[in-house]
């Protein structure tokens, strides 16, 4: 297979100005993540581990096999609102007793592990995750319940926990309860509906109602440890499958229950040689402008990506601003497809179409690497028909079966992150680089296109246009724009999987694939491909 | 004559050792074997082997109608009986000669003359060879005091009692008065009672600072007796040689040639035939007296062969078989010098207690100017039943120094895993400016204390070995994972924390956490932070590290839950501690509880009892059956709640056990 030669100049101006811009990008990213980290504080912390007990990161790390790596899923949830970053819970992908597993642990010391309405968001997205690429779930269980005041964006769609965790099951991916603290009133069906449950002896407490409410509704007098202690639960109502007597008890009981489901993943192993790239993945901070509007050689990612930095390219000579083409990522093929020049254009939409058929005939997963400001548009462009083409790409995208992967590298605009397999068209996973912007349009465009609408209106009405409204109003729209294209706001709000430094993109990929080969890799039957 | 199919009655290396040489004069072997040997190197190197049934030596190796009816079902004309268990039996001798067997050894009657140590030295007087004073008494008559108390005064303070029959210090003692003569008497006379059955011991004058010289000697049927030079074997532990070697470094050549004068009077005086050694003691002022003569191959000949490029073993067959001995070993020369240490399965450190247990790795690696008579290899075991040296390690050089340097360097570098040896202390010695300057006695190692020679290894060695062992464990299990194994390790989008692993060493936990990032390997081994970190390989079995800029290559062989380090630091042995340790014992400790339903229908105990862990405490029955409730942990029963016939409900509790921690 080819071998990409890569031009990059590391010692260029332009080389140095983008890793600088990129590196206060990942600065900040991991800032943020810092603090997700931190959960409720230091105090917090310190109050948690003062009892005994285990923080959620220490829970996943000791339940994971070691040296494995771990894919943390939407760690800046929450950013920017009114509950703390990571929206005090954590999820990942990790590998437990060697079978990749979706984890999600409360976090205790963020308000006791209450539920917000991005905590359940994000649990949400990490059982759908778990659905969609077959992957057994383990809680790690510690939460005080919802947050009450925020009930209303809750309460309904929390029931979709459950819903999920058993649909799961009915699917034979195994769910499996590690119950270190409260998982009381709606929480106690976490253990409830979950195939495995394992409750910490004097800390897991599962029941519907505490004492108090008990008293209230019956008048009876009941502790804790009746109503739902894991002495009871494994002895008298057999809730508890297993009794651990601590929390390493409970964490080694949980791998050997998942040694003992003896997973097997239903997609082919890895096949093609995983050799690193050529080149190193430091330099992708050097390629990508600060400036989504500075155009970029995709082939440079790939280069400092894909195995061997072997690409074989598809159409090379044809719709140009849309890079197409095979290669394998740790092993696992793929296809590729990745914006050159922002712009899609008829036939970079007809390539796309085609590209995407020709990888579900050979079950190939894709990979798409989104710097796209749209579909072109224009007269001459409306004349040929962009909207039967960029409808052809949807289409495509909207019903390949194999896994899709998409990666924000620098700009995801209009009808472009449709096209490039964006949220709405589920890709299994989607991350974004720690610079990337994302919104109906840039910041500046949309600021112009409402100047101009709200111009034409001015004149429409016969009222006068004024202008410096217009400037200030212009100003405060960018502004907006800008701060709502942010990665970290996008992310925020689960609209992807996470934000990535650059230079992870090659192990994400690698585990995201791995993740996707846990269920049948399959692509879409019953029509040849259209050669368009 | 000619031998053409030798039996050898012995076992481990020297059964090794004369296969060897058999094999290059064309004659057929047949090794005999006890039970725990069955698997040993030397039952398969030997054409054809025999089994002994059996463990202990009085079962098995010293069983003269034992290894004679070995011999008469293969075939066998000779017997080689090697060097301990049957080698200075003159009834053996004489049982071999009568079935028609070659004995490859001296005459019976040679052998008997030397048996007993107050008759030989009575010989050798006779034949003019220096002897020290002393004096005998017999099993058979008990001393008086008085009379034992005259016979010290005249051979003169201090006063070496010994044992008449038997070697290996047991029975042995030095006086310094009159006072404790009586007492050390009695006691030695038990001891050589119970270990070689006759009590008969002698009084002797004891030689401070003496070095333990002997003199090789070997004759032929026609009466020719010659010398091959001295041999040194003063350092010694309880009275056993640890490390010998060839020359002496203090016999000059006047004195050797006085040596080896009376070592072949000595040896004319009683007719040898074969190869037997006489040993001397020296003493500092240069004077030498007889202690006694082997008549066997000694466990050092090495040494001689190495200095003199004689094969002793063939020279031992060539004469059994009534060949003269050859020009070569009447006009022996000798160049260079040897060293042999002794390798032993012990805790030098702990007293030099025998250790046994699965060796599991057992590597020296080849260099030029080293020979290792080995009677273990890799993945044998080594049992209490016998004497616990796996090897005798040779170094030999043109001068001491240089066989010293081959011999440390290989011992250093020698890869012994699973069971406790003597290497430490070997290295030790033969590192030790006294003992590299020649000054070197019987006392040596009552000066140099061996836990004092066994040089730990320093901090950062140990700090290193403990992150290699991490470090290995954890390439191994990214080796062996079954998924995402081509991903970098222990890769996070969002670290949190480091990986961890906690070994023991010698008692101690070291706990090590790493964390291998783009940035590279941070570690920190038992809390300190190591600098200067740059991995560049770590596999399952190697680990090639720089640490604080010196580069080093870690070797690493892991067995269960063990990782034994080796590296030109030093070696450890670590055992990784549990992450998950299983609570069971502990978590059903305590009470213990009817499981279900039932009638007592018997109690194994009482209030007050000690018990061990899974000792029956009562019986239960239900449903027709029997359920016997047994102690989860050793303990004792503080509780009884249930008596027999007793009805009792599930999860009731039936006793009460307080938890004993488990013995040391």
């Amino acid at each position: 297979m080819a071998v990409l030669r890569s031009s990059v100049d590391t010692t260029g101006e332009v080389y140095l100005t983008n890793r600088k811009a990129q590196l206060s990008a990942i600065a900040a990213l991991n800032e943020q993540l810092e603090l997700a980290r931190g959960g409720g504080g230091v105090k917090y912390a310190q109050r948690h581990r003062a009892r005994g007990r285990l923080l959620a990161r220490e829970r996943i790390e000791l339940l994971v096999d070691r040296d494995s790596p771990l894919l943390e899923l939407s760690a800046l949830a929450a950013w920017g609102s009114d509950f703390a970053v990571g929206a005090s819970i954590v999820t990942c992908i990790g590998v437990v007793s060697g079978v990749e597993c979706v984890l999600i642990a409360h976090d205790p010391t963020v308000r006791g592990g209450a539920m917000n309405p991005y905590t359940l968001r994000k649990t949400l997205r990490a059982l759908e995750i778990a659905r969609r690429n077959r992957l057994p779930v383990i809680n790690l269980v510690e939460s005080g319940g919802a947050d009450l005041p925020t009930q209303s964006e809750l309460f309904v769609f929390a029931g979709k926990i459950f819903h999920d965790l058993t649909e799961l099951s009915a699917m034979g991916v195994t769910t499996i309860a590690l119950v270190f603290g409260n998982s009381t009133a709606g929480g106690a069906y976490v253990p409830g509906m979950c195939d495995y449950a394992v409750l910490v002896d004097s800390q897991a407490k599962v029941f519907l109602g505490g004492p108090p409410l008990v008293k209230m509704a019956t008048g009876e007098d009941a502790d804790d440890e009746q109503l739902g202690g894991a002495d009871m639960h494994s002895r008298v109502s057999g809730v508890a499958d297993h009794f651990a007597v601590d929390e390493v008890d409970c964490i080694r009981i949980g791998r050997e229950i998942v040694e003992q489901i003896r997973w097997r993943k239903l997609g082919p192993a890895p096949s093609l040689p995983a050799d690193e790239p050529r080149y190193d993945s430091d330099e992708l901070l050097g390629i990508v402008s600060a400036d989504f509007r500075v155009p970029f050689d995709p082939r440079e990612v790939l280069a400092r990506v894909v195995d061997g930095s072997r690409f074989s390219e598809y159409k090379r000579r044809y719709g140009t601003s849309l890079v197409t083409g095979w290669a394998s990522v740790h092993g696992y093929p793929v296809g590729v497809l990745a914006n050159e020049r922002g712009v899609l254009f008829s036939e970079e939409a007809k390539k796309a179409s085609e590209f995407i058929l020709l990888a579900n005939q050979s079950d190939t997963p894709l990979i798409f690497l989104q710097n796209t400001t749209g579909y072109m548009v224009g007269t001459q462009y409306e004349q040929g028909g962009i909207i039967k083409d960029g409808a052809k790409m949807i289409n495509a995208v909207t019903n390949s079966t194999v896994p899709h992967i998409t990666i924000n590298l620098a700009a995801s605009f209009g009808a472009g992150n449709y096209g490039m397999s964006g949220r709405a068209y589920d890709p299994r996973f989607m991350f974004a680089w720690a610079n990337a912007k994302l919104a109906v349009m840039g910041a500046q465009q949309l600021a112009g296109v409402m100047s101009i609408v709200g111009k034409q209106s001015a004149q429409a009405a016969g009222r006068e246009f004024d202008s410096a409204a217009d400037d200030a109003r212009r100003q405060q729209i960018e502004a907006q724009i800008e701060r709502e294209s942010h990665a970290f706001f996008v992310t925020a709000r689960l609209y992807d999987d996470g934000v990535i430094d650059p230079r992870d993109t090659r192990s994400v990929l690698g585990m995201a694939l791995s993740a996707a080969h846990s269920g049948p890799v399959a692509g879409r039957r019953g029509f040849g491909v259209f050669r368009m | 004559m000619t031998i053409r199919k030798l039996l050898i009655a012995n076992r481990g290396e020297i059964a090794g050792r004369i296969i060897r040489t058999a094999r290059a004069m064309d004659i057929g072997t047949v090794a005999v074997f006890s039970d725990p040997d069955a698997d040993m190197p030397f039952v398969r190197a030997a054409d054809e082997a025999i089994r002994l049934p059996g463990a202990t030596p009085a079962e098995t190796y010293l069983r003269g109608d034992a290894v004679i009816a070995a011999a008469r079902r293969t075939g066998a004309d000779a017997v080689h009986p090697g060097y301990g268990f049957l080698s200075e039996n003159a009834d053996f001798a004489r049982a071999c000669a009568e079935a028609g067997l070659t004995f490859v050894g001296p005459t019976p009657e040679a052998i008997e003359a030397m048996g007993s140590k107050i008759a030989a030295k009575r010989l050798m007087a006779a034949a003019g060879v220096p002897v020290l004073p002393g004096a005998v008494f017999d099993a058979a008559d008990e001393p008086d005091p008085a009379k034992l108390r005259a016979a010290a005064a005249e051979i003169g303070f201090p006063v070496l009692v010994k044992a008449a029959f038997g070697g290996g210090g047991r029975g042995m003692r030095i006086i310094h008065d009159a006072e404790e003569i009586v007492a050390a008497v009695a006691e030695a006379r038990r001891e050589a009672a119970a270990a070689f059955g006759d009590g008969t011991v002698f009084l002797e004058r004891f030689v401070a600072a003496p070095r333990h010289i002997e003199v090789q000697i070997v004759g032929d049927k026609a009466g020719t007796v010659v010398h091959l030079f001295e041999r040194e074997c003063s350092i010694q532990r309880r009275y056993q040689k640890i490390i010998e070697e060839a020359p002496s470094p203090v016999v000059g050549e006047e004195l050797r040639a006085e040596l080896c004068r009376a070592a072949v009077a000595a040896g004319k005086a009683i007719g040898y035939v074969g190869a037997g050694t006489v040993e001397f003691v020296l003493d500092a002022s240069g004077s030498f007296y007889f202690l006694e003569v082997n008549t066997r191959l000694q466990v050092e000949h090495p040494v001689t062969e190495l200095i003199t490029g004689i094969d002793l073993v063939k020279v031992q067959l060539q004469v059994a078989a009534g060949k003269a001995l050859p020009p070569t070993v009447t006009g022996a020369s000798f160049s260079g010098h040897a060293i042999e240490a002794r390798l032993y399965a012990e805790d030098a450190a702990a007293g030099f207690l025998p250790t046994s247990g699965e060796l599991h790795t057992f590597e020296i690696d080849p260099a030029p100017g080293l020979r290792v008579d080995a009677g273990f290899a890799s993945h044998t075991a080594i049992s209490t039943f016998y004497d616990s040296m796996l090897a005798k390690v040779i170094g030999y050089g043109p001068t001491r120094e240089d066989a010293q340097q081959v011999l440390a360097g290989a011992l250093s570098r020698a890869r012994l895993h699973g069971v406790l040896t003597n290497r430490d202390l070997l290295v030790g010695i033969l590192r030790e400016p006294e003992f590299q300057a020649g000054a070197i006695d019987t006392g040596y190692l009552d000066r140099h204390p061996a836990a004092q020679l066994c040089a730990a290894p320093d901090e950062l060695t140990i700090q290193t070995h403990v992150l290699a062992a991490a470090l290995a464990e954890h390439a191994a299990r990214r080796r062996d994972s079954p998924v995402l194994a081509t991903l970098p390790s222990g890769w996070r989008n969002n670290p949190s924390s480091t990986q961890t692993a906690t070994f023991e060493l010698a008692g101690t936990r070291i706990e090590v956490s790493y964390r291998i990032d783009r940035d590279g390997l941070t570690a920190r081994v038992g809390g300190t932070e190591l600098s200067g970190l740059v991995l560049h390989a770590a596999t399952p079995t190697e680990v090639d590290i720089e640490i604080a800029g010196s580069r080093r290559q870690i070797a690493v062989t892991r067995l269960g839950n063990m990782s034994y380090v080796d590296s030109p630091g030093g070696h450890s042995t670590l055992s990784e501690v549990d992450r998950f340790p299983d609570p069971t014992a502990s978590a059903q400790a305590g009470s213990l509880l009817a499981p279900m339903p039932g009638t007592v229908v018997r109690i194994a105990v009482a209030v007050g009892d000690h018990v061990d862990a899974g000792a029956p405490i009562l019986a239960i029955e239900a449903m027709k059956m029997e359920h016997t409730i047994h102690a989860p942990a050793r303990g004792v029963v503080a509780e009884l709640s249930a008596s027999i016939g007793a009805q009792v409900a599930s999860g009731s509790v039936l006793a009460v056990l307080d938890e004993e921690e488990p013995h040391e």
